[in-house]
């Protein structure tokens, strides 16, 4: 156990080296966001409406931040499928470190990193006039949910990475991009035609995100679907089905690379 | 280390079709066979990384299949990619693998030291492993498989891409490991590498063993090296063919005459000799080492990948 810990750790600093000596990774990282903001937020911002009306940087921003954590599992696969390919993956299996140590420190290194992006996108945000109207606890609340959101993608990034090379895990953003546009990060699935706004509703991101209004009391709640009005539930069950899910996948197909 | 009849079957094909094997400790064994021969299957068996299909084998004293972790407690591998972190230094990766063989942080860089003294990287400790040439990145590499000092050691295609002057550094270090009692089984698409560095080395056809031996006896059952003779005209080949003696093959496009030849220089020094007298300007002689083709064609009567 108490080698778990450590090995955890070892891991995740490899990760965290990286990030400070290559900070052009983290930079690129932080630019798409924090451009996205100012483009949606300042450019096409006075042409948005938001259903049931209120200020479009307000409802912006939770949306960023679904947005830029979903990304992250792009993030997780591309360092999980590298090192698988590099050999590295089969150095730690032939290792007697501890086998939850690999996956542990992949979750804390990628949790860090997003933690800074939503600090980062949060100051650029209260910047442009976005704020937090339900206290702090329940502002941090909501973080705390984003990152629930982020831990179980690592699990999802951990399972696709064993699955995929790096070549298609770089390509991973053509299918993220409009994953996380089906959703309501940046507008109102009241507003979409009826079936893609039943996508819209039932995509987990939306019950992150709407739950994450709510919590910032932030304008854009509600509607009519059961997803809708149940997001600060769902936003706590999608991830946890994720991880139900892509854990024990994750782990069969870690042991699968010894068949 | 010991296998027997092993079996690995990928997608229907088998990759190891009764696979065995023995190797004393503190000997070199070479796994020597074409791409596909199943060189790599057989190490990622034995490191523990793949489960077998059948047959059994041994590590170090323990069964991989049942005692997997005791094995990795007493294995090391180095696999065909380099596995050493481009952006951490040369110390980092190796207190970084010291950490994750349990070494306290004090050990651990204290073992980093002690390595970069033995692979010869003390000057370059502090550098990120991105600015080291591929010789240096081996060395490494296997700087980093040294941490705990394994009893066993597999490498996998340790050379394969490297440049001649980095192979020998490479070969300088698997030697001197072995000098201080680590078991290796090394596998290798050179034979000259197998020729340098193994005690036995053993060639591997379609999952199979095809032959084995000590170098000198399978370059006996070879003939050894070849001397090839290369003339101007075709009028000479008869001349040198009966020169070079029975079996000797002509390429008659390429002015070529090839036989095998079992003391190098004495037979380079005769044939040279017998063709001043013949009257012959040869173009060119020279010895060469059979190419692990030949090899495969002498032992196993068929062409590399190819089952008759």
């Amino acid at each position: 156990m108490r080698y778990a810990v450590i090995d955890s750790w070892v891991v995740a600093r490899r990760d965290l080296i990286h990030w400070l000596r290559e900070p052009v990774r983290v930079f690129a990282n932080l630019a798409y966001p924090i451009i996205s903001v100012l483009i949606f937020g300042l450019v096409f911002g006075s042409a948005m409406n938001v259903f049931g009306g209120g200020d479009y940087i307000e409802f912006l921003l939770p949306g960023m931040f679904g947005q830029t954590i979903a990304f992250g599992v792009g993030s997780t696969l591309l360092m999980v499928s590298m090192d698988a390919e590099r050999g590295v993956t089969d150095r730690f299996r032939a290792s007697p470190m501890s086998q939850t140590g690999v996956v542990a420190g992949r979750s804390i290194a990628d949790l860090v990193n997003s933690s800074l992006e939503l600090l980062v996108l949060a100051l650029c945000g209260l910047a442009i006039g976005w704020s937090w109207h339900g206290g702090l606890p329940n502002a941090l609340l909501a973080f705390a949910l984003f990152l629930w959101l982020r831990f179980a993608l690592v699990w999802v990034g951990i399972y696709l990475g064993l699955l995929v090379k790096p070549a298609a895990a770089q390509a991973s953003w053509m299918f993220l991009f409009p994953l996380t546009m089906f959703a309501n990060t940046f507008v109102s699935p009241e507003l979409m035609p009826g079936w893609l706004r039943a996508v819209s509703e039932w995509n987990p991101l939306s019950s992150t995100v709407a739950a994450a209004r709510e919590l910032f009391g932030n304008p854009g709640v509600g509607g009519d679907s059961w997803a809708a009005q149940h997001s600060l539930l769902l936003a706590v069950l999608w991830p946890a089905v994720f991880v139900a899910v892509f854990w024990p996948l994750s782990v069969l197909r870690y042991r699968d690379l010894s068949s | 280390m010991l296998a027997e009849g092993l079996r690995k079957t990928f997608a229907g094909k088998p990759a190891l079709d009764g696979f065995d094997l023995a190797v004393p400790a503190g000997t070199v064994c070479g796994l020597l066979g074409p791409n596909g021969a199943g060189k790599t299957t057989a190490v990622r068996i034995l490191a523990t990384l793949l489960r077998l299909d059948g047959g059994r084998a041994e590590v170090a004293g323990f069964d991989v299949a049942r005692e997997a972790p005791k094995v990795r407690g007493q294995v090391a591998l180095n696999g065909q990619q380099s596995t050493v972190d481009d952006v951490l230094t040369g110390r980092e990766n190796l207190v970084m693998w010291g950490r994750l063989y349990h070494l306290s942080r004090r050990q651990a860089a204290a073992r980093a030291d002690e390595l970069l003294e033995q692979f010869g990287l003390t000057d370059a400790a502090d550098r990120r492993v991105k600015h080291y040439s591929g010789g240096m990145r081996r060395r490494l590499d296997l700087a980093s498989s040294f941490i705990t000092r394994p009893s066993v050691l597999f490498l996998d295609e340790p050379t394969t891409g490297l440049d001649p002057r980095n192979r020998g550094e490479v070969w300088r270090e698997v030697k001197r490991v072995v000098a201080e009692g680590t078991t290796v089984l090394l596998t290798t698409q050179y034979l000259d590498e197998a020729d340098q560095l193994a005690d036995r080395i053993v060639v591997l056809d379609s999952g199979r063993v095809a032959a084995q031996g000590t170098p000198d006896e399978l370059k006996s059952k070879l003939g050894g090296d070849r001397i090839e003779v290369v003339v101007r005209t075709s009028e000479e080949l008869p001349v040198v063919r009966d020169v070079l003696g029975p079996g000797a093959e002509v390429d008659s496009d390429g002015f070529r005459v090839s036989a095998a030849v079992a003391d190098r220089v004495a037979a380079l020094t005769r044939v040279t000799s017998a063709l001043a007298a013949c009257g012959v300007e040869a173009e060119d002689i020279a010895l060469r080492r059979p190419t692990l083709d030949e090899v495969f064609l002498a032992i196993t009567g068929h062409k590399a990948g190819v089952r008759a």
